[in-house]
């Protein structure tokens, strides 16, 4: 018996008890169903998170010093002040992968404007410390090369600054404001960047000044020209990983390192993004596998009524063995029936999976993201059920006595 | 060579705890083209000879040649395919699938042969216009009478040109007229196209329409009209 009858024969013997047949499939569209909008859930929010990323700067790597190790006491990362202006100016002649180079100092300080005060996060950088981050400007300008040289007292506001120091619709250009009681005038406003991907850190509750003049006016330092961190920019974002490793190779012989432990800390963004992607990852699996426990009762459900209906259908069987069918075309045909069953069900619930995927998108604003792997997989998964949940009934059909089968009542 | 040879055949079924002997050692041999009649009490081994014969069942002990094929050696797919080529049931109940045209239970042998969709039409119509069914080929077995359904499985039972059709109480179910008809359609495939029948029945007044009857007791062949025949002929020999 050809593959194409067996087909006909199933869809005619789903099609005499349509109530038991959608019933049945209604167990593999919801699984199915699920499987897609969970598995889109957790794709958009792995999506959402690579934009973040690249929000921040996708070329961007931070180098943090190291740890420091006094009387056997570990400080932990960044508890030294290792790097300096020197390893700055390094990186900038002798790595050819690396763009841009900005050093950074970073202090809380009081900021003051009239009779409005706010405290926030005040760094000294470079003028290429706006590039590096990829951070436009709402309004106004960011310090030049000469504010840098000259320690001259100028200001860029985050957006929570701004927010919090100006009543709304006031121009904060060309305003004094006071830093530890130094006046700095507004040279330029960020555009906001949100809350950091990673924490919960807010972005623009900062306010950015020239790193000589934090140095020498604000922050102060113990050792003039050391930095607390750098912010630097691959040529593009395949040269990441060289930078990385030029970065590596220059301080390593600039602090004169021998041993495996090196005393600062180079991150591309990508490392950090891999963890929270893996988060998302494993949020997506987890989504997934419990779909998939709806998608399993289904397929209980087509093995349950497959027995029935092998058990109503005994003595077609067993006319269909007295008229000539072999063991292996009972088992095909009742195989067949279960894959119908299940794909069928698997292609509503595909339908099913990405128009509930659609409207948590629309409600609930959430992202979500389709992909055609997450389609496939699941499609192929239902006729697995099928077959899996099939072959059990279908066995047992095949192997009736076709005497038995015949007297059945 | 017969079309139906059978050599002691033994048969035991365990009915519970119960050991039932239903064939013990029967022998039997049917020429192509006869029409024979079955009869005996219920548990005389009847039935179970005719799921021998028909390919169904396989005998404990002995041998059963269908055609010159050793059916008693055979794999069960081996015998689907006898079944399918060389013989056609007709059933007491029809056993017609319902909401399913009488075209398409005459076609169901066929399915099982890989015959194309067309010439399975073609075929099955020719043989429901055989049993006198023309205009009915798309009713359904339950907008046809008792009548009519057993013709529709009389054409499924023939689709395959089978040497040999099995008949178990063919007309059990239905009244006596349409009974006669049923028979006197046996008589006309069995006269006309040469069909060996065999057919298992309680009705005497329907056995003795057969040109043989073999009565069965106990597991045996207890009467059979052809050896008496043959021992008449015998007799007459030796008085001669």
């Amino acid at each position: 018996m050809n593959l194409l009858a067996i087909c006909r024969v199933a869809y005619k013997a789903l099609g005499k008890n349509r109530l038991r047949t959608a019933l049945t499939m209604l167990g593999v569209i919801i699984g199915v169903g699920s499987v897609i909008a969970m598995l889109a859930v957790g794709q958009g929010a792995k999506d959402s998170i690579q934009r973040s990323i690249a929000a921040i700067g996708s070329n961007m790597l931070v180098i943090f010093p190291g740890s420091v190790t006094s009387g056997g006491v570990r400080m932990g990362a960044g508890a030294s002040s290792t790097l300096n202006l020197g390893d700055v100016e390094a990186i900038r002649q002798e790595c050819p992968a690396v763009a841009l180079v900005s050093p950074i100092r970073r202090g809380a300080a009081q900021v003051v404007y009239r009779d409005q005060n706010w405290i926030s996060s005040v760094q000294g950088v470079s003028p290429e410390y706006q590039d590096i981050r990829d951070w436009p400007l709402v309004s106004g300008e960011f310090f030049t090369q000469q504010d840098m040289e000259g320690g001259t007292a100028v200001v860029v506001l985050g957006q929570s600054v701004v927010k919090n120091l100006f009543a709304p619709g006031e121009d904060p250009i060309g305003q004094i404001v006071r830093i530890k009681n130094v006046p700095f005038r507004v040279l330029g406003v960020l555009s906001p960047k949100g809350q950091s991907a990673f924490g919960h850190q807010d972005q623009d509750d900062t306010v950015l000044i020239p790193f000589s003049t934090a140095e020498r006016r604000v922050l102060g330092s113990r050792f003039l020209g050391t930095v607390n961190s750098m912010v630097v920019s691959a040529v593009g974002p395949l040269q990441v990983t060289e930078a990385q490793k030029q970065i590596t190779e220059v301080l390593r012989r600039r602090h004169r390192i021998q041993s495996d432990e090196d005393d600062f800390t180079v991150r591309s963004l990508e490392d950090i993004g891999a963890t929270a992607q893996a988060t998302a990852s494993v949020m997506t699996l987890l989504l997934g596998s419990i779909a998939s426990v709806s998608l399993l009762v289904g397929g209980i459900g087509i093995m349950n009524i497959l027995l029935v209906s092998v058990t109503e259908r005994t003595r077609e069987i067993g006319v269909r063995m007295a008229v000539g069918a072999r063991r292996r075309d009972i088992l095909k045909q009742f195989l067949v029936e279960a894959i119908v069953l299940s794909t069928t069900g698997g292609f509503v619930g595909i339908l099913l999976g990405v128009g509930v995927a659609e409207g948590i998108s629309l409600w609930a604003k959430w992202p979500v993201f389709i992909t055609l792997w997450s389609l496939l997989m699941s499609f192929g998964f239902s006729g697995a059920v099928g077959i899996f949940f099939g072959f059990y009934p279908a066995r047992k059909a095949a192997g009736l006595n076709p005497i038995d089968a015949l007297r059945y009542e | 060579m017969a079309l139906i040879e059978v050599t002691e055949i033994w048969k035991t079924y365990l009915l519970g705890e119960v050991r039932v002997e239903a064939l013990c050692g029967a022998s039997l041999a049917i020429e192509k083209g006869e029409f024979v009649a079955v009869t005996g009490p219920s548990g005389s081994g009847k039935s179970t000879l005719m799921h021998i014969l028909g390919c169904l069942d396989l005998p404990d002990r002995g041998d059963y040649r269908l055609d010159g094929e050793r059916v008693t050696q055979m794999g069960s797919d081996e015998r689907a395919r006898l079944r399918n080529q060389k013989i056609g049931f007709v059933f007491q109940n029809f056993f017609l699938m319902s909401r399913t045209s009488a075209r398409e239970n005459v076609e169901l042998p066929l399915l099982y042969s890989d015959t194309p969709a067309k010439k399975r039409r073609e075929i099955a119509l020719r043989l429901l216009e055989r049993v006198g069914l023309q205009n009915r080929e798309e009713h359904f077995p339950n907008q046809l009478s008792g009548g009519q359904q057993q013709r529709v499985a009389i054409a499924r039972a023939l689709v395959n040109h089978p040497a040999l059709l099995l008949a178990d109480e063919p007309t059990g179910n239905l009244d006596s007229q349409t009974g006669r008809e049923i028979i006197a359609l046996f008589h006309t495939l069995n006269e006309e196209e040469g069909v060996t029948i065999i057919m298992v029945t309680h009705d005497s007044d329907v056995a003795v329409q057969a040109r043989r009857r073999i009565r069965f007791r106990d597991g045996l062949i207890a009467e059979d009209t052809a050896r008496k025949e043959a021992a008449l002929e015998l007799g007459r020999e030796e008085r001669a």
